[in-house]
């Protein structure tokens, strides 16, 4: 069951990471984007990362996102043009080429690794928003703090930034 | 290893793949919000990572440094939006050929 789900969402995070760098569009690039960021909060939570793959839902495919697509309508972005490829050999050979060095690569890491054992869903329950509260709040005190100041500086930023000139 | 259990290292790899688009999208689109995007990619890739090496040492440090991934990529998110509409609003283009004011 464990194998099962993570190749199906594996396939789908894939499949839409493929088709958010060839989709001529933003809209269907950001789509994709949710897709990706979907399966991953599956495979989160097979690997016991309950709190981690609610925030990446709540926060990746729900605030980000959100975000992207509000700037890419509010700026009506189209399409881009289509530039001409530099070299016919290039097209052909690329991505069967980029296949062939990606399984080698993965057989090697397979290889080369020794071989712990695999993951099992519900083998590690550490991830409850408890065990990651209590990290943060004591373990990581200071870097969570300096992180708000970074999310002031952003919205500080972005306002900035952002902001009709007034005169 | 029964067949129960899925391999580490097969996430390992579709981390690396992800990754591995990502950096595709972001040398070879021309648009800057998919240039944006392909770097959120990215960042999401290593956040599995991340989120995998914790399982393997049943820590929850990897689930801690996702958190301010996930909080550092708002941030990011927010202004790198903010610096396009500006773009957007000074040269009326989206294509990152035709900004290069910083060229030469």
């Amino acid at each position: 069951m464990d194998v099962i789900l993570f190749l199906l969402f594996a396939a789908i995070a894939v499949a839409c990471g493929v088709n958010l760098v060839v989709q001529k569009h933003p809209i269907a690039s950001a789509l994709s984007l949710v897709g990706v960021m979907g399966s991953l909060a599956v495979l989160y939570l097979l690997l016991g990362a309950e709190f981690i793959a609610a925030a990446q839902v709540i926060v990746y495919a729900g605030a980000i996102m959100v975000l992207f697509l509000f700037v890419i309508m509010l700026l009506n972005a189209g399409g881009e043009p289509k530039t001409p490829g530099k070299s016919r050999m290039a097209g052909l050979l690329g991505i069967p080429l980029m296949a062939v060095l990606l399984g080698l690569l993965s057989y090697l890491v397979q290889r080369a690794l020794p071989k712990p054992a695999g993951v099992t869903f519900g083998a590690f329950t550490g991830g409850k928003p408890y065990d990651v509260g209590k990290a943060i709040f004591t373990e990581y005190m200071l870097p969570f703090e300096i992180t708000s100041v970074l999310i002031l500086i952003a919205i500080l930023g972005a306002i900035v930034l952002a902001r009709k000139e007034i005169d | 290893m029964t067949m129960t259990s899925v391999p580490l290292s097969w996430y390992l790899i579709l981390s690396a793949v992800l990754f591995t688009l990502g950096v595709a999208g972001f040398l070879f689109r021309r648009n800057i919000i998919t240039v944006f995007m392909s770097i959120e990619l990215m960042l999401n890739a290593v956040n599995l990572s991340f989120v995998a090496f914790s399982y393997q040492w049943r820590q929850v440090d990897g689930h801690v440094y996702t958190f301010f991934v996930m909080v550092v990529a708002a941030a990011e998110a927010a202004v790198g939006l903010a610096i396009i509409l500006t773009v957007f609003k000074n040269r009326a283009t989206l294509q990152i050929d035709d900004v290069d004011s910083m060229k030469n």
